[in-house]
């Protein structure tokens, strides 16, 4: 009788771990499914080559590429603050500070991504848009810039953890050889440590842009949403992310080909993150493996 | 400057710019929220978290939008909380070593990876349109459930693991069985661990937005949900609408709504600090 | 496989616990080779020998804890009162309840010393209050622990002394009554005081238990136990008496080790 129960128990366990594959599954399904009824009126070359993304208009064209550039966008200046920033703190925190630092700052930095990204939205265009406009004056109300730097502060504590974790796996006597010979710290992280864990950064930098790329609230809010083709950090454009929930808010008709413009994007970012989270899965591993 | 010199210097200078770049991003948040602080707290009073929305800012308030967190927290925790354990009990425990272990463990990185939105989108179709939910708190706290279900999972993993294998040999020692094992020995010992991971957690799906705009949640409600079937807002969601509007006043609320989401935020975030701090030191 | 009969002569029940032909594997790993072994009831037998021989794997044989290793298997057979202990019939949580085990280091559950002696009832389904309390406090005598903790049984284990653990360890053990008690050198995290009155206990609970124990400590297997068995990578040397092994040994590998010439 008690291994019946046992044996109950387990499946019981098993059929909720298989949750999360079916969680996967249904993502592919529920994307590819509205995808392809969508790619059957819009022809896969246009919606990769055309430049306009106006599925809301009478003259609708259906070109990914301004919403990709908008994404693009925001996530190079995110990064352009967040990796060199996050990459000091690692650096610091691991080489240079003592425990006592590392313990109080640690919790400090985990609440820059504890912040709900609305809130972030809010200080983007409310306040970071104002004060940059003093500086730049032909900065428009809703920008990649503003969006971009706040979500860039957001990030940080995903690449300062993620490479922290990088540089400590670095075995201790190739630091100390470095010491050894008269390094000073600096030039031990920079020539010895930094190089050693260089698999690892990549990993943080990569899971941070995968972050960046999905972000939504900040963008939705900050960056506008005026689908354009441009580099230009300075004025409004739209994201993937953006766009759809531009749709949700909107009164769309369910099964219209507007409705299904949201799942060919979707499908796109999820792609992309997908992509960008298998390629850092498996360098996480390897270097794991290194060190073991 | 000899050659020693100079990278002294260099090494000085990077130590400073250490200090600045950890104090960076938190500075600025402390600026950001004093701004926040000045716009909204004159504006908070017990009459702005009990009024209903409105279209005048002064007569606007929070209710509907806080008994809809509240319902949506409520919903989450209990759909997967219980999931969510069981599978890393199944994960870490039972699962045998293998294909099948690894493609797990590889797709729970991956959904922890994927972009919140692209859960709206399958709560969207799922929920919302498949099961005709439409957009009520079930079908909103299904999709928060799935979203949150990895960081669950990887928490208790992490927490379980932790417990040490002696207590696991004395109870196997003395004829428990498997399940009697983790029932009564590792998941009490798990149990500090498991709680910071849900309530990381749980702060997580408080501050979303995105998901449960595109399952369908509503910017404006004019009552507070009654039952799982009902409509809902969020305070998240709340916020973004009076950021869109034009007017002042609702700007004003927006930062008031700020301060409430920031306090449920942050204290829940101190909790699981401090949780963790004294489970660490009880296992030291 | 229940209680052992005392009535029967021992010419009928000769061995408690027999071992024949038995290897252990640990994957490509060979930890026994072709052991041999008998162990009669109301005996202390002690396993001595180098680290990595095999004697912890052939105790934690006797209550089957190596199942839980990936790639360990056995070959022969172990028989515990007349019973193959790896015959498909036999269920795990049945044979350790006649078989306990104590460990290295004293491993109490994080709860109060009251519920740490009483979860082997508790799990066996046993809900009869006033049966579980006698018990615990029969247990706890029987370790001499009684005196000391009976004012607060409800406190958590952990703030006992290591010493103290231990005999927790032990009484929680002897709650379940089972006929044999495996230690896995119960005493080698323990400061000499300790190490005294576990031995002296271990001296008395052989009038009712049978004892297998691992130890390093020559001269414990020389003060408590009646058996003495010798192990050497993998193989078992040498087993008898224990006057006979440490006094009169019949290999010259035993001798080396017990005068100190390696391990």
């Amino acid at each position: 009788m008690i291994k019946t129960q046992e044996r109950i128990i387990e499946k019981l366990l098993l059929i909720s771990a298989l949750f999360t594959i079916l969680t996967t599954v249904l993502i592919i399904i529920v994307l590819s499914y509205e995808a392809v009824i969508f790619f059957s009126d819009v022809s896969i070359i246009d919606f990769f080559t055309d430049t306009q993304w106006t599925p809301l208009f009478d003259e609708k064209h259906f070109g990914i590429l301004p919403l990709l550039t908008g994404t693009l966008m925001t996530t190079l200046v995110a990064m352009s603050i967040a990796l060199p920033v996050g990459l000091s703190i690692a650096i610091y925190l691991n080489e240079y500070s003592n425990k006592r630092f590392r313990a109080i700052v640690k919790p400090a930095l985990e609440l820059l991504a504890a912040v709900p990204t609305v809130i972030y939205g809010f200080f983007a265009l409310v306040i970071v848009t104002p004060f940059l406009q003093m500086f730049i004056p032909n900065l428009a109300g809703f920008s990649s810039l503003s969006a971009g730097i706040v979500m860039g502060i957001m990030i940080i504590p995903y690449v300062s953890s993620l490479s922290e974790d990088a540089l400590f796996a670095v075995p201790k006597s190739l630091r100390e050889a470095a010491y050894g010979m008269g390094s000073t710290r600096f030039q031990t992280v920079f020539k010895v440590t930094l190089p050693a864990a260089s698999s690892g950064v990549i990993v943080a930098v990569i899971l941070a842009i995968s972050r960046a790329i999905g972000e939504t609230m900040i963008v939705a809010i900050a960056a506008g949403q005026q689908p354009r083709l441009t580099l230009n950090p300075l004025v409004p454009i739209e994201t993937i992310t953006a766009y759809i929930v531009q749709v949700s808010l909107g009164d769309v008709p369910h099964n219209s080909l507007e409705y299904r413009t949201i799942f060919a994007a979707g499908i796109t970012l999820f792609v992309f993150t997908f992509i960008l989270n298998n390629i850092s899965f498996w360098l996480r591993k390897k270097y794991r493996e290194k060190y073991d | 400057m000899t050659n020693i010199q100079l990278n002294r210097a260099k090494d000085k200078m990077f130590a400073t710019w250490g200090v600045v770049s950890t104090f960076f991003g938190i500075i600025l948040l402390a600026v950001f929220i004093i701004f926040i602080l000045y716009d909204g707290l004159p504006r908070l009073s017990w009459q702005f978290l009990v009024s209903l929305p409105s279209r005048k800012p002064e007569n606007a308030g929070v209710y509907t939008a806080m008994m809809g967190t509240i319902w949506i927290l409520g919903l989450t925790l209990l759909f997967a909380l219980p999931l969510g354990i069981a599978a890393a009990v199944y994960l870490e425990e039972y699962i045998p070593k293998g294909k099948f272990a690894t493609i797990l463990e590889i797709n729970i990185s991956n959904l922890a990876g994927v972009p919140s939105i692209i859960y709206g989108l399958l709560g969207l179709q799922l929920f919302a349109r498949t099961m005709k939910f439409g957009g009520n708190l079930l079908a909103g706290s299904f999709t928060l459930s799935l979203l949150i279900l990895p960081i669950i999972i990887v928490a208790t993993r992490e927490a379980i693991r932790a417990v040490p294998s002696s207590i696991k040999d004395a109870s196997f020692a003395l004829g428990a069985t498997k399940w009697q094992t983790i029932w009564l020995q590792v998941l009490p010992s798990a149990f500090g661990g498991i709680m910071t991971g849900l309530i990381l957690a749980l702060s997580r799906a408080v501050g979303e937005a995105a998901p449960l705009i595109v399952v369908g949640a509503l910017a404006y409600v004019p009552f507070a949900p009654k039952s799982p079937m009902d409509e809902y807002s969020v305070l998240p969601i709340q916020i973004f609408n009076w950021i869109s509007r034009p007017q002042h006043g609702f700007v004003v609320n927006a930062a008031a709504a700020i301060i409430i989401l920031l306090v449920i935020t942050f204290t829940m975030n101190a909790i699981a600090v401090f949780l963790r701090n004294k489970h660490q030191k009880k296992t030291n | 496989m229940k209680e052992n009969k005392k009535d029967n002569t021992e010419s009928e029940i000769p061995y408690l616990i027999t071992v024949q032909n038995l290897n252990a594997f640990y994957s490509d790993f060979q930890a026994l080779k072709n052991i041999n072994l008998n162990i009669k009831p109301f005996t202390v037998m002690a396993f001595i020998g180098p680290s990595g021989c095999g004697k912890s794997t052939l105790i934690r044989i006797f209550n089957r804890m190596n199942d839980y290793i990936d790639g360990f298997r056995i070959e022969g057979n172990v028989i515990i009162s007349g019973e193959d202990i790896y015959s498909k019939t036999v269920h795990t949580e049945n044979l350790r309840k006649q078989v306990g085990m104590v460990f290295q280091k004293p491993n109490p559950f994080p709860k109060s010393i009251f519920d740490n002696v009483a979860y082997g009832l508790k799990i066996q389904g046993i809900k009869d209050k006033k049966f579980i309390e006698e018990r615990v406090e029969k247990s706890l005598k029987q370790v001499v622990l009684w005196d000391e903790v009976k004012d607060n049984l409800k406190k958590n284990a952990y703030g006992l002394s290591g010493g103290q653990q231990q005999r927790l360890c032990i009484a929680r053990t002897l709650a379940v009554e089972p006929s044999i008690v495996l230690m896995d050198e119960p005493t080698s995290a323990l400061d000499p005081i300790s190490t005294a009155k576990i031995e002296d206990l271990i001296f008395e609970l052989k009038n009712k238990y049978t004892i297998v124990i691992v130890t390093h400590n020559m001269q414990q297997a020389a003060r408590i136990s009646d058996q003495t068995a010798f192990f050497y990578l993998g193989e078992m040397i040498e087993v008898g008496k224990t006057q006979q092994i440490f006094t009169n040994p019949k290999q010259k590998r035993t001798e080396n080790y017990i005068s100190g010439h390696f391990g």
